[in-house]
């Protein structure tokens, strides 16, 4: 039987906000266990919300950018369970009118083609805390600074059929909330966080399959490989005769596998209602209009630009406009260079490369745009071989300076003058006599292949510096003549 | 000086006949003598009294002393108060020291007044006669064998005793109005949004208000004064200004129209209640009111509705009292489920934990609709009815309970009965209108409470309305014998 | 509509309440009579109204981004049942 994946998405991003959503108490990472909860995260009695202005903007924001409709009067519920991580004994969220309505946006797929995926809705809500399972006597510790950060959940339409399409969507969706500032979109922190609703159906058949919720996804990788472990496994539950169960699972990303979540297996009842301690948010058009004039250029629009402007293919565009600060420093790189392919292939190339083994992002890469840009701007005037411009780059990457004090230091400067190239040749020709007499009682055809060897010694004996171009040139020159 | 009024020692102390401390010395020497039997406070802080009473007379000494400066009063147990335990009458709450103020403790505490203590109530403020406190049952100062009423049973004993010249307290279904008519003495819950609900432990959040329970109405007006007024930390907290209500005191009610819903005189009022009500409506006539018989027609449906809407909200605000970071925790939980379970099964009392379940219940999958959404749909019917009365009339008068105070124990085990108490003052805070009761009279030696509704944001017109009879009458001035 | 004594135990756990086993009945019949008082609202044709969830006709105000809270920790947690290194503890959560 043909099997097709039905995936949907729910995104939780952490607004970038300086203080939570319904309390003044910082939402900084990494502070001292509960020392960034004050009286209302923690929820002691008597103590009551006050909705932070500026989640209730970057929530519009998102709206705007996704082209949804905006709740023009949303209500906080309660979302009513008891956990140690949720002071309350409830969550504020969203319930019947979200912030933020339906709306799409399109991905990119490997292919080059794109697809559009529905935005159910996305609504406002607070964070929960943290249970540390350190060993506290058998007992769990609870932190609560992040309770209360604020959260905006991202609901998609059951529209992916794969896990590369729900990576991709993923990819989307934070390349799309960094551009807005929404969110830092700190993946290892926890900022930006995806619950995938994976089921299978016989292909052509309309009902979708049972599902089962994978929770807390926070890498790309890990929701396409959570995705395909998945699918396979419901699969061969049905396949075999079996039932799929709806259920929460967690991925386990040294297994690359799921697995049921033991404390969510009973069927929760939320009773959610309208929070009696928030009013109605209501927003008006104005707003709404004068948010729209503050959008920065988003990544779709600004892909397009980059494949028009700079020539580049809608693979490498896309890439580049994953985030505002990748797109950001590609373009001074480019602009600096005049050189933007160029520029794309040294950014998505050894830059990337160089900023995953370092597991940083483009925000703290040691080289930068401008040092790139100098760096770019050598190979141009061939001062340098792309080859040493590596070695160059090695160097700037390790504190050694710019990319001129490098090559000044280390004396890589291109060798271009003719003269010292040939006393370079003569050597080599005279310390490879018998391959010079191979060469020549050739036939021409065979020549071409057989010059390589000459080349490879006399780049080795120059220590790369001889320009490649002059190089060959003068071989022949001197071999054929 | 237990006799004054918060007017009388207001004068009192600016005049030098006697100062904060011998006042405060005063009332807590009669706590000291009689609370023993009342049991109107659940913690006397002493010590923190008598400091803040220091503090009043240097603040007096030094010119800064405000109407309300040095005078004591009693806060009921569901305000936080800082550094002093707060335990709204639960044994889940018993070991709570709340870090930090009420917004109405810091505002009665910066209007330079002595906190005496903390008074007794139903536990969570959910009960008709204070029988339901951990801390054991209320005596009613008129008849030590009944109840006081509840929630605020503690607040009002304590001042129809006058072991306090004036106490606060708190409203979701009548828990100000019902104790103060069952004490003889004057109440009033102010308009939803008037008083701010920061550091009030929530009951029901869209009915819960604070409010002042003194002897009079004019101490009422002085004591809302500096409790009233917005608060950014309460979302529901309304962006008005407050007017003077004490100054607001005084002019005639001469062409006043009041309304007398036909609902609030039928079936269930005892005939002695019944009588002191007519008896006022007499008063009032003689002061130049004009006298308007109104319909409230789903009036029968406010306690309906209100058991469902009060327990749906209270089952979520008492989730947070779950034993992990303050308030009860019980012995040894074998895992987290038996903390939670335990923890409150053991801390909340019968009737907390009854509404929790209805409330639950009543929210539930496959209910919502049927008990929630079909409540707040009557919720507006019933708000309706009182828009439509007030383009007709500017207060509406009846009585505030259908009977005067009950036996102790005599409803305790039927709480549908118990909730029947509260029939004529729900609906008043399912609409979120004003409300006051005031002493007109007594059946069998009991006060009986004279109720007043006044629209939205009027309490200056209400609390007037009140004092006017107060002028010509002496109902508020009778003292129960023995205090 | 009476609630049978498996309904108490279901509510009882929603509501994590802890109800011996001899309290039961009385809970069955306390609820059971409550319910009866509520069920008069069935009778109210209430279609095309609309819910009021709040006494007032306000809407929701709010508040400037700005960080406002220090941090009490100790103060929070001088009266908490349990606590170590910062941490409430409670006993082991299993995922």
């Amino acid at each position: 039987m043909e099997w097709e994946t039905v995936i949907g998405c729910e995104i939780h991003t952490q607004l970038a906000t300086k203080s939570k959503i319904f309390s003044g108490a910082a939402t900084a990472y990494g502070a001292e266990p509960n020392t960034q909860a004050c009286a209302v995260d923690l929820g002691l009695p008597g103590v009551l919300p006050v909705l932070n202005k500026e989640a209730v903007r970057m929530a519009v924001m998102f709206g705007l950018a996704v082209n949804a409709e905006i709740g023009k009067r949303s209500v906080f519920a309660r979302k009513n369970y008891f956990y140690p991580d949720l002071p309350k004994g409830y969550q504020i969220s969203q319930f019947e009118l979200p912030i933020v309505g339906k709306g799409e946006l399109s991905i990119e797929l490997e292919d080059g083609q794109s697809k559009v995926v529905g935005i159910t809705r996305a609504h406002l809500e607070e964070d929960a805390g943290k249970s540390l399972h350190e060993d506290f006597h058998g007992m769990t510790g609870i932190d609560l600074n992040r309770a209360g950060t604020p959260l905006l959940e991202i609901v998609s339409d059951p529209d992916m059929r794969s896990g590369k399409e729900a990576a991709a969507y993923m990819r989307k969706v934070h390349s799309l909330v960094t551009c807005l500032g929404i969110c830092d979109g700190n993946l290892q922190e926890g900022s930006f966080r995806c619950d995938v609703n994976v089921s299978v159906r016989p292909k052509g058949q309309a009902e979708y399959g049972t599902r089962a919720e994978i929770k807390n996804l926070n890498s790309f990788r890990f929701v396409e490989k959570a995705v395909e472990y998945e699918v396979a496994r419901q699969i061969a539950i049905i396949e075999g005769g079996g039932k799929v169960v709806q259920e929460t699972r967690l991925f386990d990303a040294d297994k690359g596998e799921t697995r049921s979540m033991r404390s969510k297996e009973e069927a929760n009842d939320y009773r959610y209602f309208p929070d009696p301690d928030l009013l109605p948010v209501v927003i008006e058009d104005d707003f709404i209009e004068a948010l729209r004039a503050t959008l920065p250029e988003l990544p779709d629009a600004r892909k397009l630009r980059f494949i028009e402007a700079f020539g580049l293919s809608a693979y490498d565009a896309a890439f580049l406009t994953g985030s505002r600060e990748l797109g950001d420093y590609f373009e001074a790189v480019a602009k600096a260079t005049g050189e933007a392919k160029l520029a794309a292939n040294w950014v998505m190339g050894e830059l990337s490369a160089a900023l995953n083994r370092a597991d940083t992002g483009i925000a703290d890469s040691p080289i930068s745009a401008v040092q790139l840009a100098g760096l770019i701007a050598r190979i141009k005037d061939n001062t340098i071989s792309g080859k040493i411009a590596k070695e160059v780059f090695e160097a700037m990457w390790n504190g050694e300076g710019d990319a001129d004090q490098v090559i000044d230091k280390k004396g890589l400067k291109q060798i271009t003058d003719s003269g010292a190239i040939e006393a370079i040749i003569d050597e080599v020709l005279a310390n490879n006599a018998a391959q010079v007499d191979n060469y020549r009682n050739a036939e021409p055809d065979k020549r071409g292949k057989m010059i390589g060897f000459f080349v490879g010694q006399v780049m080795k004996a120059s220590q790369g510096k001889a320009n490649p171009g002059q190089v060959n040139q003068l071989l022949k020159a001197k071999l054929d003549g | 000086m237990h006799t004054k009024t918060l007017a009388e020692l207001s004068a009192g102390l600016a005049a030098g006949e006697f100062t904060s401390v011998e006042l405060t010395e005063h009332f807590l020497a009669r706590i000291r003598q009689y609370d023993g039997e009342l049991n109107s406070f659940i913690t006397v802080s002493e010590e923190q009294a008598l400091e803040q009473a220091r503090a009043a007379d240097v603040r007096r000494g030094a010119g800064k002393a405000g109407p309300l400066t040095g005078i004591p009063l009693a806060h009921k147990d569901i305000f936080c108060t800082d550094g002093v335990r707060t335990s709204c009458a639960s044994k889940m709450l018993d070991p709570f020291i709340a870090p930090y103020d009420a917004t109405v403790v810091a505002r009665l505490g910066e209007a330079g007044m002595v906190m005496l203590g903390k008074t007794n109530m139903d536990e969570f403020a959910m009960g008709s006669s204070n029988e339901t406190s951990y801390y054991g049952p209320v005596k009613n100062p008129w008849d030590t064998q009944s109840v006081p009423g509840g929630s605020s049973g503690g607040s009002a004993a304590s001042v129809a005793a006058r072991l306090a010249p004036a106490a606060t307290g708190t409203d979701t279904g009548g828990s100000i109005r019902q104790p103060a008519a069952l004490c003889g003495i004057t109440g009033l819950k102010p308009t939803y949004g008037r008083v701010s609900r920061y550091g009030m432990i929530a009951f029901a959040s869209s009915l819960d208000q604070a409010g002042p329970m003194a002897a009079s109405a004019e101490d009422c007006a002085l004591l809302l004064n500096a409790m009233a007024g917005f608060d950014g930390r309460d979302s529901t907290s309304a962006e008005r200004e407050v007017p003077d209500y004490h100054a607001a005191l005084g002019g005639d009610i001469q062409g006043l129209r009041i309304g007398l819903p036909k609902e609030y005189f039928g079936e269930g009022l005892d005939p002695q209640v019944a009588a002191a009500v007519q008896a006022a409506i007499t008063e009032y006539k003689k002061l130049g009111a004009e006298l308007v018989e109104i319909s409230l027609p789903n009036t029968h449906l406010a306690v309906p509705t209100y058991y469902v809407v009060a327990p749906a909200e209270c089952s979520s605000n008492l989730s947070r009292m779950d034993g992990v970071r303050f308030g009860y925790r019980c012995e040894d939980p074998k895992d987290l489920e038996d903390l939670y379970k335990r923890s409150r099964g053991e801390g909340f009392g019968p009737e907390v934990k009854r509404r929790i379940m209805v409330g639950a219940y009543a929210l539930s999958s496959g209910y919502y609709d049927a008990y929630y959404l079909k409540a707040q749909q009557i919720r507006q019917l019933i708000s309706r009815d009182f828009i439509e009365a007030f383009k007709q009339v500017d207060v509406i008068l009846g009585p505030t309970t259908p009977t005067p105070a009950f036996r102790l124990g005599e409803k305790k085990d039927d709480p549908v009965a118990m909730y029947l108490a509260d029939i004529y003052t729900i609906a008043v805070n399912l609409a979120g209108l004003p409300g006051m009761s005031l002493p007109c009279g007594f059946a069998d030696k009991l006060p009986v409470g004279l109720q007043l509704i006044g629209n939205y944001f009027d309490e200056a017109r209400l609390l007037n309305v009140a004092h006017q009879y107060q002028l010509a009458t002496d109902w508020h001035r009778h003292l129960p014998d023995g205090f | 509509m009476a609630l049978e004594r498996e309904d108490v135990h279901t509510i009882a756990h929603l509501a994590r309440l802890a109800i011996e086993d001899e309290d039961v009945p009385a809970y069955a019949e306390n609820l059971s009579n409550i319910l009866a008082l509520v069920e008069q609202m069935s009778a109210v044709d209430t279609r095309g109204v609309e819910p009021m969830a709040h006494p007032l006709a306000m809407v929701q105000r709010l508040r400037e981004d700005e960080v406002t809270e220090e941090n009490q920790r100790e103060h929070f947690q001088q009266h908490a049942p349990a606590v170590e290194n910062g941490l409430y503890l409670v006993p082991k959560v299993i995922e």
